[in-house]
């Protein structure tokens, strides 16, 4: 059951594309390398005609995302985007519309973060936000990139969710990577992104205060509400996916799976190297290597209890992190530790780091590291003390 | 009130208040180290007082002296410095 039409489009306009169907009524965004194909796209849109949305040209991503929560408290469908060093200028006015619980939807064409100055691909962005309690999930490829940015509008003006929803592409390698995949038709989309009320927007005949100060008396209540609501959005996300995967016939699930039958030893990847490892996952099995690959689709709220029930017949545990958490390692290998403490006490869990800053990660290299961590185990075994590797770095010294 | 007494489960969707204009029932007069206190009989019932009150909480009287309200009054002494007559004392609140 594939409908729709089969095109080649670029990451950015397949996410173009889903704003257009979605009928958004407001844009709000800052143009920023590699993000700003979906933002040239999108006005193109609006000053064609194409799309009847307001694109507001603002004059940096903090105030995109304030003019998102404007919009988004009158009762507008919202969207932005951004990457790297934009999502840090947003930073502040991120944790915002979480907080009044209002659907902003944004797309995050992921990139390394300065210094030196980077424009290309890594997950440091991705994990300064990790806090911001917006919903957050990952694209592999340019179907889900239109796929997941279609849902996100869905599960962000949910009545039982209401969080804004963060779609994660890989920038350059998703952004800008000429894909086929299959572009819906426009009343199916429509249909799946019925208008949606929230409970209170900015209307002089119904006042509300937003945003209002708390003081130390009231301010622990808003925190707790705000982590127990967004606890509770886990099975509507997946609700939505299902009704999604019923009609597109795409299903998406918080921790997906790849030839996990039989598998000992996992990799954990998020983004588009999983299509990568996949292909590493293929090669060591057909040596006899019983490997699959665990790819964290939803990313907040944290799927604890799909990932449980991934890893509950593993050994061991390889995850790929594309970003450092000076200090402390690999922030996805140190949240999947968190996650399986005092669950699976005899699972082993190695981290690696790779592709910062758009450095390619080849099939050799997750091959490697499924053999390197074997080694480590060994090594933690012996009591001994392992560092997180950065795959492919040189040592130079030599001067 | 300000709604002190209120638990998580008591909160509107994104805290919002539904109730236009309650700022006014919370209380900052507790803010207060030092309260103001006045000569009525030196006052020449200028209003400067009234004109500088930061929190515009000073109010005329019938007889047209100008009086501070406590439960809002943060005890700044701008009324107290303002003031061209030297009427307007400010005194250190004792524990209750």
């Amino acid at each position: 059951m594939t409908k729709g039409k089969i095109v080649g489009l670029e990451g950015s306009f397949a996410v173009a594309e889903a704003v257009r169907m979605a009928n958004t009524d407001v844009i709000s965004a800052y143009p920023i390398t590699p993000q700003t194909h979906i933002v040239e796209r999108l006005s193109e849109m609006v000053a064609d005609g194409d799309l009847d949305a307001d694109f507001i040209c603002v004059e940096s991503e903090h105030s995109a995302m304030s003019a998102c929560v404007g919009a988004s408290a009158a009762g507008a469908r919202v969207f932005t985007c951004s990457a790297g060093q934009g999502l840090e200028l947003m930073h502040e006015v991120l944790y915002i519309p979480s907080s009044m619980r209002l659907p902003v939807v944004a797309v995050a064409a992921n990139r390394a973060l300065s210094a030196p100055l980077s424009v290309w691909c890594d997950h440091s962005d991705v994990m300064a936000l990790r806090d911001i309690s917006w919903v957050q999930m990952f694209a592999e490829n340019n179907q889900q990139a239109f796929d997941l940015t279609t849902c996100a509008f869905r599960i962000a003006e949910d009545k039982d969710v209401l969080f804004p929803t963060m779609v994660h592409i890989d920038g350059f390698y998703l952004s800008h990577v000429i894909e086929d995949m299959v572009l819906p038709e426009e009343e199916e989309v429509a249909g799946f992104i019925p208008d949606y009320k929230h409970p209170f927007v900015l209307d002089p005949d119904k006042p509300v205060s937003m945003g209002c100060y708390g003081p130390p008396f009231i301010y622990s209540e808003t925190k707790k509400a705000q982590d127990v609501a967004f606890d509770n959005t886990r099975p509507r996300i997946q609700e939505i996916w299902d009704e999604f995967g019923e009609l597109f016939g795409r299903q998406y699930l918080p921790v997906e799976s790849y030839k996990m039958e039989g598998a000992r030893v996992a990799l954990v990847t998020m983004g588009s190297c999983s299509e990568t490892a996949m292909l590493a996952v293929d090669e060591l099995r057909a040596a006899g290597v019983d490997v699959g690959l665990i790819r964290l689709r939803l990313w907040r709220p944290f799927p604890f209890k799909e990932l449980r029930e991934a890893v509950k017949d593993l050994d061991l545990l390889v995850v790929l992190d594309r970003a450092i958490s000076f200090g402390m390692g690999g922030p996805v290998c140190s949240e999947l530790k968190s996650a399986l403490y005092n669950k699976r006490e005899d699972l082993k869990i190695v981290g690696f780091i790779g592709g910062l800053g758009g450095r390619d990660i080849q099939i050799s290299e997750f091959k490697y590291m499924v053999t390197q961590a074997q080694e480590k185990v060994k090594a933690i075994e012996r009591g001994k003390e392992v560092e997180t590797v950065i795959i492919g770095v040189r040592e130079g010294g030599g001067r | 009130m300000g709604g002190e007494g209120l638990g998580w489960k008591d909160l509107e969707i994104g805290f919002v208040v539904t109730e236009p204009g309650n700022a006014s029932s919370y209380k900052t007069g507790d803010w207060r180290s030092e309260r103001p206190i006045r000569d009525n009989e030196r006052c020449i019932k200028c209003g400067l007082c009234y004109i500088y009150c930061p929190e515009a909480c000073i109010h005329e009287d019938e007889e047209g002296h100008f009086e501070a309200d406590l439960y809002y009054c943060k005890g700044c002494g701008i009324c107290a410095h303002e003031c061209p007559r030297n009427v307007i004392g400010m005194v250190e609140e004792k524990e209750e």
